[in-house]
């Protein structure tokens, strides 16, 4: 039997069956030096801890050993088994491994003992540890360590360390980022992403202005945040708002410029004045209240609808609480579990209220869009501009937008959107940890959700693919990107400040998610394209689409000088004949009386949906029931149980990719050959580059194939719950004296 | 010759009740196949184009719009339901309705229906689709261990089997009949695929008399010794019982049962937990209520989890899959029944056979399929379906087949490149199940009906082929049978609410990039030509030709 030198919580007989079976390990002290490996570290990056051997475990019969560490960046498993390239998953990380979790990353820890789950909190952590380490990641990962082959001191310590840094409040200087900023001097990165405007500059802003060709002006009076910390320090306003009315309340109230329509309204957001009871500053309120208002209404000649947010709609708290919910019934480490929420998984899933919400969303976006087609401004308010106004005003823009569909596109919007316009990034994900979680709320990711929902009703109209999605909202747990890491600009450029600047910089340069080369080398990037993206057409006739867009948005270059009047309108037209149709009717029995009350966002889907789809004009969601589906790449892609092996909507991408890169190579033939002369490499990357697995999976590209078995996964629980057929099912089925009729 | 379907009714000013768009008024012409309703205003092109084969009853509305107006109710197989509303007529004849009622359910009247008068020709044959004995000459049989027997040549042996079997080689025709008075309805042991490495095969039978008292069949018991004996590989058989167990013992009371596992060494028997037709068709009934006209705002999921429809897809799914890998890994022959082994059995024989056999998922390999483990293996499509009869409370309605077609679905969703069909085929096959255009799926067993259906299609390929298609044959298709990838078919059972006709757009993409290809692969072709035969003539004139730059060329068009 096996002996680990002294100590108590060893487990005696382990109730797997490993690669290496316990009486092989022999350990002595020079041994474990020898076998114990360092995990790959990046700039600025410390071990505080590790503990050798640990069993990882891979399902019920299969381990590995290897040490277990926690860094100020990421807990860490390095296996003894050196993995090869064929079993490494398609999807590599360069900063975080197949077995690394970013500390910020850890949703939950649970220490098993004789088979019993107990959640662990940080802070209530005595001198016991637990046998078995269960780890839930925000990305669905879920790891099983087993500590009891390592030493009692070393095994106390990581579990200590685990919970310590992942599960405990700290500060914002202990983000990663700021350990890494400190060692890499100066980062190529964030200073030029390619394509993506950062809105951190007047020139972008005014770019974004002529673009949708906007009568709005950047307003710069809060340069250095001397208005406002909240606000960012340049933002774009109607014409008529001046620096004074900026001022005045310290930019609330204010209406702040989001996007333009082609035919003249706007969209604009704005915080709440608060309320107040006295008379005297109710009045003032209410003045410049109606001041704002004309101002939007001057700028765009249109009328103005306020979208006020403050009465309770959508509240954080039910997000965060149903998001946990959701989350939960992908969280599974075995089978049993697996099967058994499979029993009742549409009214579990259905009991979460997730999707719920996620429609919800959309159908509000859907309203807001219906407002701006038919031609009036709207203003999204709530109390401090943030949250539910970035969710509602990206979303509105990626359904208006085509070029909010192209990636780059996507990337400027969450910056103008979100991180620009002063998302609490921080507090929202709850990076540090904070005790009072009540400003916790996964909002970033209900709009990667509602995204998600159009990207798969509508594949054609987006540049990126759902991987890329994915991707992104894993990222948000990396707490190396000032993306995702702070509360406002404000706060970001306070805190990568100096303290004592020296010749080569002032402040620390935090890298941008967007420079996805730091976590992906370019071959894997290429699986951010999606293949059926329906590029815009250009003028080149021979390549045109053959169908012609009739709602299709044309911008013009920033620098277009004439500027055309604003077109009617395009559904206008079309909502009022739908109207007309549906008053003239007569109404009898025939059709329930509520099968006709057709919400507004619903007419309007229906009128949208009877014109000829144009993948670069407008898209808007449909909502009913069985068309918002669960983002099943996110939410499954770890689950051994759940992997369609050789099947999955990847094999679809990978054909169409397929077939999309052989055409380009015909082209650049032709090409090559037309001119008689060698054509640039101007081949697209998608994912037919990978040509390694010659069976894809369900979960491609994120888990590896090596955990995959061959054997089927075949149901173990299926309670049934037909109790109300009993009668049905204890009837004879098969007639024997059925009439047969010919 | 085609003989053209005779005009029976011509109605003019009939309004069409649609749940979706309100009231159409248009001319209602019904003839013997179908019932064809155009709309009147001349610009706009609705028009309900219905087979009366798919008519399951026909209700008088109560409430008219207005006075003088009669309405109807035409409740469909096909998961909807037409309210149509016209003037009484004043000189009190019979109404429309009442003429569709007779031409709908011709057997309820005496009358012939209406496959039996069409005489399109095909330039493809139906009937050369499933040729048994080239079928099982493509699993190399009859073999050492496997024999072809004429016993059931004229039916003798059993009225809803076919004519060729598959036996064990060292049963005599002689045994054959005294096993088929233990089994139902004399449907004894016999095998549908065999596994073309380890020679682990998939027989199918219907239940053994056991009856109450236990009683065994040393015949049978032998013969399904033999069973297992055929395949050296394995000393074990698998017995699958489609059925609950409660079910299973339920029916010894009756006469039928179970195989004892004393009474069969070595066999062991699982059952499979399947719910009988009429658990099958109340989930219908209530799936059609979730899913039309209107479906509610809310609580959809739960909804459709209170209909159990996907539960039991899933049911059958799992049924089939642990049939496939008893016999792909564990290279053991497996053993199939129900009650009568022409429901259940046959949705686990052919969806265990699809899963195995990449040539089921071809479009003839799948004809072939449903030839022979659903028509000559004596699916009762005509009672299981009613064709032409009025009676639509039968308890013998039920859908099996359609929740074949719906499984067969599920696993394209799972495997969208291995099969050489795509969903439209699949829905195609389903009308026509209702239709009564083609003869296919008229009757009780396989006998004289045609096979127009598969003329049809093989004629019209080109619309029910998979771009995708990836011809992975050699593969075994292990779907995953959690509800989390199960789904509703939309594309099916809401095909008819306008909101939810989403865009396929990636079969659409993908055809237009193949069109892309082919276009390319010419000019490059004419390109190579142009350039042998330029540089035949010249080789100077080349180093002069001016060099343009490479513009980035467009991927999608």
């Amino acid at each position: 039997m096996l002996s680990l030198g002294s100590g108590g919580g060893k487990a005696a007989k382990p109730s797997f069956i490993s690669y290496v079976t316990p009486e092989e390990i022999k350990i002595k002290d020079g041994e474990i030096s020898r076998k114990q490996k360092q995990p790959d570290l990046q700039p600025g990056e410390v071990i505080f801890c590790s503990a050798y051997p640990v069993l990882k475990c891979e399902g019920p019969q299969r381990g590995v050993y290897g040490t277990l560490c926690c860094t100020n960046f990421k807990i860490s498993f390095i296996s003894e088994e050196s993995l090869s390239e064929e079993t490494a998953p398609p999807l590599s990380n360069k900063l975080l491994g197949e077995n690394d979790i970013a500390l910020s990353c850890v949703d939950q820890i649970y220490g098993v003992r004789d088979e019993k789950k107990k959640l662990i909190i940080g802070g209530q952590v005595k001198n016991k540890y637990p046998p078995k380490l269960l780890i839930y990641c925000k990305d669905f990962r879920v790891f099983q360590f087993c500590l009891s082959y390592a030493k009692e001191e070393e095994a106390k310590k990581i579990f200590q360390g685990i919970v310590h840094h992942s599960l405990e409040p700290k500060s914002l200087k202990c983000a990663f980022a700021f350990s890494y900023c400190e060692e890499v001097l100066s980062p190529e990165v964030s200073k030029k992403i390619p394509a993506t405007v950062m809105f951190e500059s007047k020139d972008n802003w005014k770019l974004e202005l002529n673009r949708t060709r906007s009568s709005c002006k950047v307003a710069h009076v809060n340069e250095n945040y001397v208005v406002s910390e909240r606000l960012p320090q340049y933002f774009a306003v109607p014409f008529a708002v001046s620096d004074e009315d900026i001022r005045k309340f310290k930019g609330q109230g204010v209406p702040l410029w989001c996007w333009s329509h082609s035919n003249g309204s706007a969209l604009f957001k704005m915080s709440a004045l608060p309320n107040v009871q006295d008379d005297g500053t109710s009045q003032v309120y209410q003045m410049f209240v109606d001041r704002m208002t004309n101002a939007v209404c001057q700028n765009q000649m249109y009328p103005v609808k306020t979208q006020d947010f403050s009465s309770g709609f959508l509240p954080l708290a039910d997000l965060q609480q149903s998001y946990n919910k959701f989350k939960q019934f992908f969280l599974i480490d075995n089978t049993a579990e697996f099967w058994l929420s499979d029993v009742k998984w549409f009214s579990s899933i259905e009991n979460t209220g997730w999707l719920e919400k996620i429609q919800e969303c959309l159908n509000k976006a859907t309203e807001i869009v219906l407002s701006l087609e038919e031609e009036n401004s709207c203003v999204l308010m709530i109390e401090d501009c943030s949250d539910l106004c970035c969710l509602f005003s990206s979303l509105v823009q990626v359904m208006l937008d085509p070029y909010y569909r192209t990636t780059p596109g996507f990337q400027s919007l969450i910056q103008k959107e979100w991180v620009v316009g002063g998302h609490s990034f921080l507090d929202r994900c709850n990076h540090l940890y904070q005790k009072e979680k009540e400003s916790q709320s996964p909002l970033f990711l209900l709009f990667l959700e509602c995204v998600w929902q159009l990207l798969q009703q509508h594949a054609p109209a987006f540049q990126f693919s759902e991987t890329y999605l994915t991707v992104v909202s894993d990222s948000v747990h990396i707490p190396l990107f000032s993306t995702f890491l702070f509360n406002s600009q404000h706060q970001r450029d306070t805190a990568t400040k100096l303290e004592y600047p020296d010749s080569q910089r002032h402040s620390l340069m935090i890298p941008s998610v967007w420079d996805w080369s730091l976590q992906f080398d370019w071959k894997v990037q290429a699986l951010f394209t999606n293949p059926l993206y329906v590029e815009k057409p250009k003028q080149d006739k021979a390549l045109r689409k053959p169908y012609r867009p009739k709602h299709q948005r044309q911008f013009s270059l920033p620098n277009s000088s004439s500027k055309p009047s604003p077109r009617k309108s395009f559904f206008k037209e079309e909502t009022d004949n739908l109207k007309k149709m549906l008053s003239g009717m007569r109404i009898g029995k025939w059709i329930n009386a509520t099968e006709m009350q057709l919400s507004a966002t619903r007419q309007f889907y229906e009128s949208w949906q009877r014109k000829p789809l144009d993948y670069h004009g407008l898209i808007l969601p449909c909502l009913d029931g069985p068309a918002i589906k669960i983002w099943l790449q996110r939410y499954l892609r770890w689950i051994p149980e759940a992997q369609i092996f050789g099947g999955g909507s990847v094999l679809t991408m990978k054909k169409v990719s397929d077939l999309a890169a052989e055409i380009e190579d015909l082209k650049n033939e032709m090409e090559k050959m037309a001119h008689n002369m060698h054509a640039g490499n101007t081949k697209k990357l998608f994912f037919s580059s990978f040509h390694a697995p010659t069976r894809l999976s369900s979960s491609f590209p994120f888990a590896s194939l090596r955990t995959w078995s061959t054997r089927p996964v075949i149901p173990t629980s299926i309670v049934q719950s037909l109790g109300s057929v009993s009668n049905l099912a204890e009837k004879e089925d098969e007639d024997t004296e059925g009439v047969e009729v010919f | 010759g085609k003989e053209p379907p005779r005009h029976t009714v011509n109605v003019k000013d009939v309004t069409y009740i649609c749940p979706f768009m309100g009231m159409i008024r248009g001319t209602l012409t019904v003839t013997n196949y179908r019932l064809f309703f155009k709309r009147v205003e001349k610009d706009s092109a609705f028009v309900l184009d219905v087979p009366l084969g798919v008519i399951s009853r026909i209700e008088k509305a109560g409430g008219a719009l207005s006075r003088g107006e009669v309405s109807y109710v035409l409740v469909c197989k096909d998961i909807r339901n037409l309210k149509f509303a016209h003037k009484q007529d004043t000189q009190g004849r019979t109404s429309v309705f009442e003429t569709v009622m007779k031409l709908a359910f011709p057997v309820s009247h005496n009358l012939q229906v209406f496959a039996y008068e069409y005489g399109q020709i095909y330039p493809e044959n139906g009937w050369k689709v499933y040729d048994p004995s080239a079928e099982y000459k493509r699993m190399g049989l009859p073999n050492e261990s496997w024999r072809m027997t004429r016993i059931n040549e004229h039916y003798e042996l059993c009225d809803t089997y076919p004519v060729m079997l598959l036996v064990p080689a060292n049963i005599p025709d002689e045994d054959l009949k005294r096993v088929a008075t233990f089994r139902a309805k004399n449907r004894i042991p016999v095998l549908s695929w065999i596994h073309p490495e380890s020679q682990a095969t998939v027989v199918r039978c219907s239940q053994p008399m056991v009856g109450a008292n236990g009683k065994r069949s040393k015949d049978d018991e032998k013969y399904l010794q033999a069973i297992m004996d055929a395949n050296a590989q394995s000393h074990k058989l698998f017995i699958f019982d489609a059925r609950p167990s409660v079910n299973a013992v339920a029916n010894k009371t009756k006469g039928g049962g179970f195989e004892s596992e004393d009474a069969y060494q070595n066999a062991e028997l699982v059952f499979l937990d399947i719910h009988n037709i009429h658990v099958m068709r109340e989930s219908l009934r209530k799936l059609k209520e979730v899913v039309y006209p209107n479906i509610e705002e809310s609580h959809w999921l739960s909804n459709l989890e209170s209909t159990h429809w996907l539960e039991h897809i899933k049911l059958i799914l799992a049924g089939a899959l642990r049939i496939a890998d008893k016999v792909e890994s564990g290279k053991t022959s497996v053993v199939i029944h129900c009650s009568d082994g022409w429901d259940r059995t046959a949705q686990l024989t052919s969806l265990a056979m699809l899963m195995l056999d990449g040539h089921y998922r071809t479009v003839r390999g799948f004809q072939v399929l449903i030839e022979k483990e659903w028509l000559t293996f004596g699916h009762r499509f005509q009672m299981r379906i009613g064709h032409g009869d009025k009676n639509h409370s039968d308890a013998d309605r039920s859908p099996v087949f359609l929740q074949f077609i719906d499984c067969v679905w599920q696993l394209t969703r799972q495997f969208p490149a291995a099969f050489e069909f795509n969903e439209f085929f699949l829905i195609t096959i389903l009308d026509h199940l209702y239709s009564c255009l083609f003869g296919t799926f008229l009757c009780n067993r396989a006998a004289k009906e045609d096979r127009f259906l598969w003329s049809y299609i093989n004629s019209h390929l080109e619309e029910f082929l998979n771009p995708l298609y990836v011809n992975y044959s050699h593969h075994v298709l292990y779907p995953v049978v959690s509800m989390r990838h199960l789904e509703l078919w939309v594309g099916y059972y809401i095909r008819w609410n306008p909101r939810m006709r989403l865009q396929e757009p990636i079969h659409h993409c993908y055809k237009e990039l193949l069109l892309k290809r082919a276009e390319l692969k010419k000019k490059v072709e004419e390109l190579q030509r142009e350039l042998i035969s330029r540089s035949a003539s010249s080789s100077s004139e080349r180093a002069a030709s001016p060099t343009r730059s490479v513009t980035p060329v467009q991927t999608f068009v």
